[in-house]
């Protein structure tokens, strides 16, 4: 069962009223008579000199494979146990003595079942040995954008000592930053334009050592994995045909900062109609160019302005996103106006004044001008006056009136659009098109018509180009920002080793943009050194496990390179998964999508967690006990099981409690393996999925749900009822609502019976 | 916490210093996160775990810095860790906590209530340990904990102690501490109880909070029908704070929310100048106008006043769109009070730049000390997760030119 030279210990804590409410001498027995564990003891505490005695007790007994029964696995340091041991800890407190009677029957054999499956547990786990590539991790980090944000990216990642390779389309550093004439202010007082020193920017990053810059070129090819991306650059159309490699490099990790391009404007508003309408881009160059405010259509000085804020771009009536620097930009370049003519007029349209934090004090600057007016108000038109000008209408909200005002030029703030591409919908559009082509059935060559029709903007868009089954680009969310979506983590990606950062993320000026890029680069720097150390990156940092893949009884059905929520694995023509392990982010969702169970961790298996199934003694039908099997998420079901210990609410003595590494990682055989061991019923417990998912893995706990439709259809063939399966999302701040669904999962049990095969 | 186990997963040592007796800070207060709605706890939990693996973070809680010297190219930090009494070499039970009978402020519920002199900050609280107010202590609690806790899992002889931290960089992330609602005396603060600020509005929506997540009116407490959420409470006023503290307006549409899912017939409205919802926070606003029983009034709320008999709130606005005249009697307001910098006290050889409200400046004038956060300036979370992400970097940047 256990390797000759494994020694497995138990130490049963008898503190925290588990010695008053459980049969301690009962449970010793089941370690020591039932299991043959060779070393069992107990110990007053699991803490301070309760568990000094523990770890003494490792060192001199030469134990290898440890249960401690007592506290809950989130009350310990970890770092305190030798690596080399194997340390399972039992929550027998949370969740046996602080939610279940003491001194009962029942309380008792859900503690002994919990030190049965634990005892299994560490007796079928094996030691983990960190995973190191064959060839060395590369720690270079590219680059790609060199405005602002791929600019500060490459020269902090530079600055902390590391190779960094920047990437450029266009024949020069600098991007937006480069065609501003000044910034809003960045630093306090915040009332004063500064210079965008840019030229100085740029100097520093090709002249440091560490840096080479790459302009007028694009990544063609991005093949590999983080620590072993291997890029080819091509020419970005300014010289040398794209098809011809212009270099070939190893780096460890990606930083997309590929910027923002202006938003479409409002179609009924006359841009491109009138010569003197333009979006305030326009007037940055132009001011940058020429150092005057002109009218296009005739060269003339431009003595009043109306700057139209997102009422002039935003309709109401459409879903849309603020762009989060037009209303500074706008009032910075009223101060151009203000500053080249003493009396010149700036009119300010606008619904929202949006000047958050500090940058109210620019505002109110701008307030204190005598010649900027700030009305709130939608603008309903824009026409020529007939004398060269223009005549502009707005809805003035506060008076509840229509007003005019003749102006000389309109800038429109033009909002912020992501230069980014959606891996995710490139890869359908390529999938839809060769259905088109040659899908079996008019229905489905129907169904890839509309899909092409419907992705066809996504035609050529790409960007980094990756070698990736799942697209050649970063999945994009809302908008098309490729944005993390959790709060707490923004710099995580649904591929490893890859950053977005900046406007190509979401709206951001340049000061944020600055602060976002250096963040991204340490997050590129961390990516490749936890990569060099065999170590997983967020959220399951410092893991050392990694999957493996017993390729001979593959059938190649694809569920597992589908199914990986971060792209790990691409497929070879055949549809064999190859993995790429350093992009691995052990969430185990291709253990649980694997219906040939060939894909397991040294420390996390369909074996493993079957075998703790198995372990529970399941009474027979005339003891009239049920047994429900909890498959809990550790990120948030499992606190929350242990909060709900905590808060002494009432548990079910029925349940047994395994927590998974994320719902998506459940192999639905262990349903079938609990249905066969008598369980008379199934939950999972996972986080929130759907548009606001808090699912750590992305995907995993809506796979579960998926996946959950599939096996009631398996209960059905097994003739099980289907209501035996239930799945429920469960914040860890919920934990109040764990007793009632125990509750009336057992009522439900009561109601539709035992599981007929209990005993069989 | 994120700049010390970002830069740790790096490599490098971190000792993270915290002056509360718990981690986590003034998120750990709030109820939920905008705009997806979700509990702080979850991501704490995380960073817990990366805290509890990773034998380069070494945490003081209890904690405060009291000088930084600079010898050579280093940084030494004077720590003064007051006690906690409470040892962690055994766990406290319930029973004894329930024989203490001294009570305290409960600080982390923002003054609402109180908790007991031996206590558990919070459900998900990190290091997992008790907490002794010790000044807090009658002389029968004395006598009861010296009796009855456990051998050696209280230490009331437990002295205060300082010890030496070096460092090759610094990075400052003392947050920020709400405005003194006191000042806003013509908002009813301090005279009407149904006031509250939105940091307490935080705790009365949290299941862990005093109320057990029911909001209700402090008055009486019954479920308010009708509540007002008054946006610049302090804010952009040259009489108080004339920043702007930036995450006052989504948290109070974030509140607007907590109140109609509490209670699907409460009425909200919410007077403010600007509606501030940057990027793609823009969705939760344009979702919460779609609710009907929503109502936004652009106006300055100048004066509230209470009706003796009900407690209810009489609100008067200035300033108000045309055409729209608010139902000015309301059961609860909400006042969003803004966001005030804790500027680092401590003694030191060298200058902070410090703006003139007590912001740090992001370029602190000093090789080797970098700040992230609300210290900085008024900003959200996930703001100050990328700033400290960015501040780690800085950090180790420092620590490679030795």
């Amino acid at each position: 069962m256990t390797p000759m030279d494994d020694k497995v210990g138990v130490f049963i804590c008898t503190g925290y009223g588990i010695a008053e409410a459980l049969d301690v001498d009962a449970l010793c027995k089941v370690a020591t008579e039932e299991l043959n564990v060779p070393f069992c003891k107990t110990v007053p505490s699991c803490e301070g000199s309760g568990l000094r005695t523990i770890l003494e007790d490792i060192r001199d007994e030469g134990l290898n494979r440890v249960v401690i029964a007592g506290i809950s696995p989130r009350r310990y340091e970890d770092i305190v146990f030798p690596p080399h041991v194997i340390v399972e800890k039992v929550a027998l407190r949370e969740h046996v003595v602080w939610c279940l009677p003491p001194g009962d029957e029942d309380t008792q054999m859900a503690a002994e079942d919990y030190l049965r499956m634990y005892i299994t547990k560490v007796r079928k786990m094996q030691p983990l040995e960190p995973f190191h590539p064959e060839e060395p991790i590369d720690k270079t980090i590219l680059v790609v954008g060199g405005g602002v944000a791929g600019m500060t990216a490459a020269l902090e990642a530079a600055r902390a000592g590391y190779q960094v390779r920047l990437v450029e389309k266009s024949d020069r550093l600098g991007g937006w930053l480069a065609k501003q004439h000044r910034s809003f202010p960045t630093r306090a007082p915040f009332r004063e334009l500064e210079d965008t020193n840019v030229g100085e920017l740029v100097a520093e990053v090709e002249a440091h050592a560490n840096i080479r810059v790459h302009t007028s070129a694009q990544t063609s090819r991005i093949e590999g994995a983080p620590g072993l991306f291997d890029v080819t650059l091509a020419s970005s159309g300014n010289g040398k045909p794209p098809e011809e490699a212009l270099d070939q490099f190893r780096v460890g990790a990606i930083v997309q900062a590929t910027g923002w391009r202006p938003k479409d404007p409002r179609p009924d508003l006359p841009y491109g109609g009138l010569p003197d309408v333009i979006l305030n881009v326009d007037l940055e160059a132009m001011v940058k160019e020429t150092g005057r405010i002109t009218r296009p259509s005739d060269g003339k000085e431009a003595r009043s302005v109306a700057f139209l804020q997102c009422g002039g771009f935003r309709r109401k009536e459409e879903h849309s996103f603020c762009s989060s620097i037009c209303c500074m930009t706008t009032l910075k370049q009223a101060m151009y106006l203000r500053e080249g003519n003493p009396q010149a007029k700036a009119f300010i349209f606008y619904e929202f004044m949006r000047t958050p934090g500090l940058y109210e004090e620019f505002y109110r600057k701008a307030q204190d001008d005598p010649g900027i007016f700030l009305t709130r108000g939608e603008v309903v038109d824009v026409a020529p006056s007939g004398n060269g000008r223009l005549t502009l209408t707005a809805r003035d909200t506060m008076i509840g009136e229509e007003i005019g005002v003749e102006v000389d030029l309109v800038v429109l703030a033009a909002g912020m659009a992501p230069n980014a591409a959606d891996g995710e919908a490139i890869r359908a559009l390529e999938e839809a098109k060769v259905n088109l082509l040659a899908g079996d059935s008019e229905a489905k060559r129907q169904m890839a018509a509309e899909t092409v029709e419907r992705l066809k903007d996504h035609e050529g868009s790409q960007i980094l180009n990756l070698v990736y089954r799942q697209g050649p680009d970063l999945p994009a969310l809302e908008y098309g920002f490729p944005d993390s979506h959790f709060i707490c983590f923004p710099y995580e990606s649904r591929r490893t080793g890859i950053y977005p950062t900046g406007a190509a993320r979401e709206p951001t000026d340049g000061m944020g943009s600055r602060e976002d890029a250096t963040g991204a680069a340490l997050k590129a720097i961390q990516c490749v050194e936890m990569t060099s150390r065999g170590e997983a990156v967020h959220p399951r940092a410092g893991d050392r496990s990694y999957p493996d893949f017993f390729m001979q009884r593959c059938t190649k059905c694809k569920r597992c390179t589908e199914e990986c929520p971060f792209g790990v694995l691409n497929e070879d023509t055949q549809g064999t998964p190859l993995l790429q392990a350093t992009r691995c982010r052990r969430c185990g969702v291709c253990m649980g999508a694997c219906p040939e169970r060939i894909i397991s961790f040294k420390d996390y298996s369909v074996e493993i967690v079957g075998s703790m199934i198995k372990a529970v003694n399941v009474p027979e039908e005339w003891d009239e006990k049920p047994r429900i099997l909890v498959l809990a998420c550790e990120n948030d079901a499992f606190p929350a099981l242990d909060l709900m210990g905590q808060n002494r609410l009432k548990g079910s003595p029925w349940v047994r409690v395994i927590p998974v590494r994320c719902l998506g990682s459940v192999n639905f055989v262990w349903i079938t393996q609990a249905m066969s061991a008598g369980f008379d019923g199934v939950i999972l417990l996972g986080c929130k999925y759907g548009d606001d998912y808090q699912c750590h893995f992305i995907k995993g706990s809506e796979l579960a749900s998926v996946r959950e439709k599939n096996v009631r259809e398996k209960l059905q063939q097994m003739a099980m009822d289907v209501e035996r399966v239930e799945l429920h999302q469960v914040q860890i701040d919920e934990y109040e609502k764990l007793p009632g669904i125990f509750q009336n999962f057992s009522e439900l049990i009561e109601e539709i019976g035992f599981n007929p095969f209990k005993g069989m | 916490m994120t700049a010390a186990v970002e830069a740790a997963e790096v490599g490098f040592p971190v000792v993270l210093v915290e002056k509360e007796p718990y981690l986590g800070g003034r998120v750990m207060r709030s109820h939920k996160y905008f705009p997806k709605m979700c509990p702080p706890t979850c991501g704490f939990e995380l960073n817990v775990r990366r805290i509890r693996q990773n034998p380069l973070i070494t945490v003081h809680t209890l904690a405060t810095v009291e000088e930084i010297t600079t010898p050579g190219d280093r940084f030494r930090a004077r720590v003064r860790k007051r006690p906690r009494y409470v040892t962690g070499e055994v766990s406290l039970d319930d029973a004894l906590v329930e024989q203490v009978t001294s009570r305290r402020p409960d600080e982390f519920n923002m003054g609402v209530g109180s908790t007991k002199a031996l206590f558990y900050p919070h459900p998900a609280a990190y290091p997992p340990l008790h907490v002794l107010d010790r000044d807090a202590l009658s002389e029968t609690d004395v006598a009861t904990l010296l009796a009855k806790a456990p051998p050696g899992a209280i230490d009331l002889e437990m002295k205060e102690e300082e010890i030496e931290v070096d460092a090759g960089a610094v990075i400052l992330a003392t947050g920020w501490r709400p405005y003194d609602a006191g000042r806003l005396d013509n908002l009813g603060v301090g005279s009407c109880p149904n006031v509250v600020t939105n940091v307490m509005m935080e705790r009365l929506a949290a299941p862990g909070g005093p109320t057990g997540g029911r909001i209700v009116r402090p008055s009486d407490g019954k479920a308010p029908g009708r509540v007002a959420f008054v946006q610049c409470a302090g804010s952009r006023d040259e009489n108080h704070l004339p920043y702007c503290s930036a995450v006052c307006c989504m948290a109070s549409l974030k509140q607007a929310r907590y109140v109609r899912e509490q209670n699907s017939g409460a009425k909200v409205t919410i007077f403010y100048i600007d509606v501030r919802t940057l990027g793609r926070l823009e969705d939760f606003y344009n979702d919460l106008r779609k609710d009907g029983e929503v109502s936004f009034i652009k106006g300055k709320v100048a004066r509230i006043t209470e009706d003796s008999s009900t407690h209810d709130l009489i609100l008067e606005v200035e300033d108000t769109l045309a055409g729209d005249k608010p139902d000015a009697v309301f059961d609860m307001v909400v006042l969003a009070t803004g966001v005030v910098p804790n500027t680092p006290d401590f003694k030191r050889p060298f200058d902070l730049r410090v703006d003139e409200y007590g912001f740090l400046e992001s370029d602190t004038g000093v090789d080797g000390v970098y700040v992230a956060g609300c210290a900085k300036h008024p900003c959200d979370v996930s703001r100050t997760t990328k700033e400290a992400t960015a501040a780690a970097l800085k950090a180790i940047q420092r620590l490679r030119r030795g």
